[in-house]
């Protein structure tokens, strides 16, 4: 299955979907000027992966920024890998926040409350 | 010999004008129209200056987070607008300043008078509601939002709430019988962090 690698920039984040290195991440920031059409790629790879998925899925979100209307396009995100989890594959999201970002954490915490998914929180420093 | 008085005479505008923004204490003012651009633009600018400034780091998020979400209702919803002021459209008025005990973001925009009752109801509900009714409230819209766009009206709002913990002050002066100047200002407080 084809790799996504996108190079972030200072309104986009960098994204990985790496199938075969079992490496999904989006990381930095994320404003871009058209949330949709940005994301799309990305909810469109998960449709196709969902069709054959690795034997275990972690999709790490290691952002820094993102603003209310990229929010809306993480939790579709989010619903691809819940969509797959209740099919009965085994997945694990990963949310990392800066260790002195509570507004982050927080996020994290709202998007575990929504989405029926194992979530894991991670606190990194730096 | 007219012309050169009104040379003098707008030059001494303009030092007026920059006494009136030290008086004030703006250290951005903006007019013009606001697309993604200018958005980078300054949120860039106003993060250099902040970290020049060894401003702290929750104070950094909590400005550059109010400062996309204002800049964004504005370019947003420049579409929307359909009466005769069209040059209105997108544009506005746009100010950051800053003292010492807070930050004051401030945008002004021209509004159609039938959305005023409509953007009141929002700010005053998102004004009165408490913190957990805000994280209710943006969790509600984030679910019901995420197929449209332009979904999840307020969204923007709610966020400057949760973010600065402060009432969004707003106020409407007539333009013309069909459209008004909507301000928008939120603060965000350098000291309670």
């Amino acid at each position: 299955m084809e790799t996504i690698k996108i190079q972030g920039t200072e309104d986009t984040p960098r994204i990985i979907l790496d199938a075969e290195k079992d490496l999904l991440e989006i990381s930095g920031r994320s404003l871009p000027e058209d949330v949709s059409a940005f994301y799309e790629p990305v909810l469109n790879w998960l449709n196709e992966y969902a069709e054959n998925p690795n034997d275990k899925t972690v999709f790490n979100f290691k952002l820094t920024y993102f603003n209310t209307a990229s929010s809306k396009l993480l939790l579709d995100i989010l619903m691809k890998l819940e969509e797959l989890h209740e099919k009965g594959h085994d997945v694990l999201i990963r949310w990392h926040y800066p260790e002195d970002d509570e507004d982050m954490e927080e996020a994290g915490e709202e998007y575990a409350d929504i989405v029926d998914v194992p979530f894991e929180q991670v606190a990194y420093s730096g | 010999m007219d012309n050169k008085r009104d040379v003098k005479g707008f030059l001494e505008f303009v030092y007026e004008f920059y006494k009136s923004m030290k008086a004030h204490e703006i250290t951005l003012v903006y007019e013009g129209e606001i697309t993604h651009q200018i958005t980078k633009a300054f949120t860039s600018l106003t993060e250099s200056n902040m970290e020049k400034d060894d401003e702290a780091g929750t104070v950094q998020r909590k400005v550059f987070h109010v400062m996309v979400e204002c800049l964004q209702n504005i370019s947003k919803h420049a579409d929307d607008f359909t009466s005769n002021d069209y040059l209105f459209s997108g544009r506005g008025i746009f100010l950051v300043s800053k003292n010492e005990d807070e930050y004051s973001v401030t945008t002004g925009n021209a509004v159609e008078n039938d959305r005023i009752e409509e953007l009141t109801d929002m700010l005053e509900s998102i004004n009165r509601m408490d913190k957990e009714e805000l994280k209710q409230l943006y969790k509600r819209q984030m679910k019901e939002g995420r197929l449209s766009d332009k979904g999840g009206a307020g969204l923007g709002f709610i966020d400057i709430k949760r973010k600065t913990g402060k009432e969004l002050e707003y106020h409407f002066l007539p333009i013309s019988d069909d459209t008004s100047f909507f301000l928008l200002t939120s603060t965000i407080s350098r000291t309670e962090i």
